[in-house]
């Protein structure tokens, strides 16, 4: 039996099933998206500003009709029919497709911004970044940059495949209100209140305005530009920094104690936004073999020391002037970091390859943030996932559909209760089990494996 | 010591892990069907595109080998008990010290005309699965399945999902009504119609009428006379034991592979447990056969025990299961029968949107809690046993039925209504202990 198909299937079992509707949808959907690619691939001679208004509009009202069309007139439910037959979504050519352009644009926008038409001067772009001029200047009254297309891009994303996942599940309030919260947080944290602040406060140097983008997420935010743009950036300058140390020092750990990490990672975080929502198709995708856990730990742990000792020289050069530490020079360090861990990894890796790896590849093996949440997850939190008595019966719905590749069946054929540092409480495995047997819950820490099912019967460690 | 298990279902496989667990004996599983074990309750998964093969193996294939688990891919002809010896279909001889027979089920075929015709088909093993694909490869135009149970509906969700239209022959006059009450069973019909199948109750299958090439083409309904053309029958009324394999041998057999409640046969040193065993004499209140996944898994793990030398009987608790209808979760904890049994008075509570139900049965003299079906809402195992177990009454039940809410945080919650129902319909008082949720569900389970 090969690896890429096992599915069985003999016909093809997924013949294209739209429905006009969907079909209506999808081609409404596709001419927004080919007016980008027009604006990104077409040349400085077109004028692509034109383009912004009708393209976003067509995203819009396409993208919702299908997600509309999609689920409507079906009964509520879980809904992974053809998951593993579809091309897309099962590693076949469509997937390696998107993967193909996702990382292609990944890479122009951290390393050849200028193709796509980010200009040298700053002040007249062309192509796919001078496309979005028009909704940077209404926000901060300046010019687009690649990043400004990236945040609107990718809120759109959130905000569309948020609205198809919530349609999705709508018969699971934990899901529908869980991904009401990380559109709100994109749209508004991440993109609209940043980008205004940005446009009150044009006349100082740039500092992260995102106010829930800690670090080491940010990785940036004790770098000695960052720190003094700050300082320098009168009581908004101070109320990031004082924010952002607070957000590290007791709002993250009082948070992850009580909720465990899944109050950053599934609820707030934007990388977590965007694997939930745009992500999900692939969230099947994730390795769940003992040794992608092996590696998980190695990867992510070794992530976590590096930012530490990053961080660490970079205050060092900070405070004291001195920039170098025998051979190493802080200002190389940290270049360094940005680009392997802040845009090939967490980047082009973490989304670019959303179609070949799953959606949190980022998140589980890279990404510094959830690996501190994690370890206080796993030691110091009321969080866990409580199993059902006996009443799993191993189907494998529930490791199958974990992003984080965490094998749940595992814990729960044995009845035990899952405590896991990568767990992100997205709560999925909760709910594709056909049986009731997982739910996520914070309780008292002692509690945590209190009730312990044995093949022979229930015992409960009091 | 040298120990056989035949079949790599989850008894087989408990047996082993906890003989694994327990000892350094020599284990060897055999099976006809598969090299390595899977889930059989995830097989409608991978027809539908849910997971694939892999992904229903519990147990990654290092696992076995770490842990000194043989596996040989073989069916097992014959068992010689006097020398010990098994024979394979490979001609091969297997001795063994002890043995274990967990070789499961095989669907029930009840002599109906044409039941043997090309595409005709019951669910139960990866080859069924694998006919089932070849059996659908050109998408028929309509499958009739014969037989209203677990497994039917089952096939009929997946042939559904890949838009086979399904006709269902149900020989009951509302669906899986000789386990479910009327109004639990009444849901389930208005939800199966609701997913458009065409679902015949209360009809028994007459026939399968052949085309020439010797492939079914219709089935014709016995009250009625009626004929349904179609190109897949789905034969999923029930399963028995697959132990023709035994028959020759000295091995007693009745229904089953009749054991005691050590899992021990007639004959010393020979054990059978899970879907293929027979008790002489059933645990109170349970059937001599079950069928389920976990006791299977239980029976595996006194097969084990007592092979390594740890006198064990078969006691699995207080009964419960669980199921899903389509979109619909259903469990059980503790018996409720389709008709109230002598002594039994009930409480059935169904939500607005019809798709949610409780039932509590109890003794109408003493109040003891006797069972709850329970369909679309969750409830936790720990604390349905510990009613049960202590003997509560209804009262303590119901007073107390918010620490056994399992549903997922933010789910609209259902006790406040279902009290007051009871209190309407009973005259009672009761008032709902107002702590919920896992607090609740640790003090009940600590005895507060
Ligand atoms: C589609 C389906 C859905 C189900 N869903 C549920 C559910 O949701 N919940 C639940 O509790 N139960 C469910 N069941 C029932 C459950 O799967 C069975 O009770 C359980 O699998 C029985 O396990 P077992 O190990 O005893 O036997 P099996 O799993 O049948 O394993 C027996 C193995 O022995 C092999 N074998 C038999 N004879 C020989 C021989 N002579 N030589 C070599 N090998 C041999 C067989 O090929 C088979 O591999 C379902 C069953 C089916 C078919
Ligand atoms: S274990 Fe469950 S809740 Fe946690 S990340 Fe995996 S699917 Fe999500
Ligand atoms: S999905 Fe549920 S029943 Fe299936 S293996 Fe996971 S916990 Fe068990």
């Amino acid at each position: 039996m090969s690896e890429i198909n096992d599915s069985l299937s003999l016909a093809n079992p997924s013949p294209v099933q739209l429905n006009g509707s969907q079909k209506i949808a999808l081609a409404i959907t596709g001419i927004g998206l080919l007016l980008i690619f027009i604006a990104w691939f077409g040349g400085s001679a077109i004028q692509t500003t034109m383009f912004l208004w009708p393209s976003l509009a067509l995203i819009f009202s396409g993208g919702l009709w299908y997600a509309f069309a999609s689920y409507k007139g079906i009964p509520e439910g879980i809904k992974n029919n053809h998951v593993f037959f579809n091309s897309l979504s099962n590693r076949g050519a469509l997937g390696w497709i998107a993967g193909i352009i996702l990382t292609g644009f990944y890479v122009c926008l951290y390393w050849y911004p200028h193709l796509l038409g980010l200009s040298a001067d700053g002040l007249t772009n062309t192509g796919l970044v001078q496309m979005f001029d028009p909704l940077s200047q209404l926000l901060k009254g300046k010019p687009a940059s690649q990043w400004f297309v990236y945040g609107t891009l990718y809120t759109v994303a959130i905000l569309i495949m948020g609205v198809k996942f919530i349609l999705k599940y709508r018969h699971n309030m934990y899901q529908v209100v869980r991904t009401i919260s990380v559109m709100f947080f994109q749209t508004a944290f991440a993109f609209l209140i940043p980008e205004l602040l940005e446009g009150l406060n044009s006349e100082q140097a740039y500092f992260a305005k995102d106010m829930k983008n800690m670090w080491p997420l940010n990785y940036y935010f004790f770098e000695d530009w960052h720190l003094n743009n700050m300082l320098a950036g009168g009581n908004l300058g101070w109320f990031m920094l004082v924010l952002g140390i607070l957000m590290i020092l007791v709002i993250s750990p009082t948070l992850t104690y009580f909720y465990g990490k899944r109050w950053y990672c599934s609820w707030v975080c934007g990388c977590g936004g965007l694997a939930e929502t745009a992500g999900d198709p692939w969230r099947q995708l994730s390795d769940k073999s003992l040794k992608a856990w092996k590696l998980e730990r190695w990867i992510i742990y070794s992530v976590l020391v590096l930012i530490l000792f990053v961080t660490a020289f970079v205050l060092y050069t900070y405070f004291t002037g001195n920039a170098n530490i025998g051979p190493l020079n802080s200002y190389d360090v940290r270049k360094w970091y940005g680009f392997f861990i802040g845009a090939a990894f967490s980047g082009v890796i973490g989304v670019g390859f959303y179609p070949i790896l799953g959606s949190r590849v980022w998140c589980r093996f890279g990404c510094p943030m959830a690996a501190i949440l994690g370890l206080q997850q796993k030691f110091f939190s009321r969080f866990r996932i409580t199993t059902n008595g006996s009443q799993c019966i191993s189907c494998g719905n529930c490791s199958t559909y974990c992003e984080m590749g965490i094998d749940v069946r595992h814990y729960a054929q044995k009845g035990q209760d899952i405590v896991r540092a990568s767990c992100v409480g997205c709560g999925i495995c909760a709910a594709v089990c056909p049986r009731g047997v997982l739910k996520l819950e914070n309780g008292p820490q002692d509690s945590r494996k209190v009730i312990e099912i044995s093949d022979g019967g229930i015992k409960v460690n009091t | 010591m040298n120990i056989v298990i035949i079949g790599n279902g989850i008894t087989g496989v408990t047996c082993a892990r906890f003989i694994r667990k327990q000892s350094d004996h020599k284990i060897t599983i055999i099976s006809a069907e598969t090299d390595y074990f899977f889930s059989r309750t995830a097989l409608m998964y991978i027809y539908m595109g849910h997971m694939k093969f892999k992904n229903t193996m519990p147990y990654e294939n290092w696992f076995w080998e770490k842990n000194r688990i043989n596996l040989k891919r073989a069916f097992v002809n014959n068992v010689d008990t006097v020398n010990k010896e098994l024979h394979l279909d490979s001609g091969e001889k297997m001795s063994y010290d002890k043995l274990v027979l967990a070789t499961g089920s095989k669907p029930n075929k009840f002599g109906w005309p044409g039941q043997d015709l090309k595409g005709v088909q019951g669910l139960y093993s990866y080859q069924d699965l694998q006919l089932l694909e070849k059996n659908t490869a050109t998408l028929p135009k309509r499958a009739v399945i014969v037989g209203g149970g677990l497994i039917g509906i089952e096939l009929a969700e997946m042939l559904h999902s890949r838009h086979i239209p399904v006709t269902l022959l149900v020989r009951e006059s509302s669906f899986w009504n000789n386990v479910l009450p009327d109004g639990e069973s009444a849901m389930i019909n208005r939800h199966i119609i609701e997913h458009g199948f065409d679902l015949r109750l209360g009809v028994n299958l007459g026939e399968i009428v052949s085309d020439e090439n010797g492939r079914a083409k219709a089935v014709i309904i016995k009250e009625t006379g009626e004929k349904i053309d179609c190109q897949l029958v789905g034969l999923t009324a029930g399963v028995s034991p697959n132990i023709s394999f035994v028959k020759d041998s000295n091995i007693q057999t009745n229904r089953g592979i009749l054991v005691n409640k050590s899992q021990e046969t007639n004959i010393p040193d020979v054990y059978a447990a899970g879907d293929c065993a027979e008790f002489h004499e059933p645990v109170a209140g349970r059937r001599p056969i079950e069928q389920v996944w976990y006791t299977g898994k239980i029976q595996g793990k006194v097969v084990a025990d007592n092979i390594c030398g740890k006198r064990t009987e078969y006691d699995p608790g207080h009964w419960f299961n669980s199921a899903k209808f389509l979109d619909i979760e259903y469990q059980t904890y503790g018996w409720v029968f389709p008709k109230l049994r002598e002594g039994e008075t009930d409480f059935y509570w169904e939500h607005k949107d019809g798709k949610k139900c409780l039932h509590f049965v109890w003794n109408k003299d003493t109040g003891k809690f006797i069972g709850l079906n329970v369909f679309g809402i969750r409830l936790r195992h720990e604390i349905f046993d510990r009613f049960l177990r202590d003997e509560r009454d209804i009262d303590f039940v119901l007073t107390n039925l918010k620490s056994a809410n399992f549903d997922p945080e933010f789910y609209a919650q259902h006790e406040k209504e279902i009290v007051e129902k009871f209190n309407k319909k009973t005259g009672k008082n009761i008032s709902l202990e107002k702590l919920s949720g896992l607090k609740a569900a640790l003090a009940m389970l600590r005895g507060r």
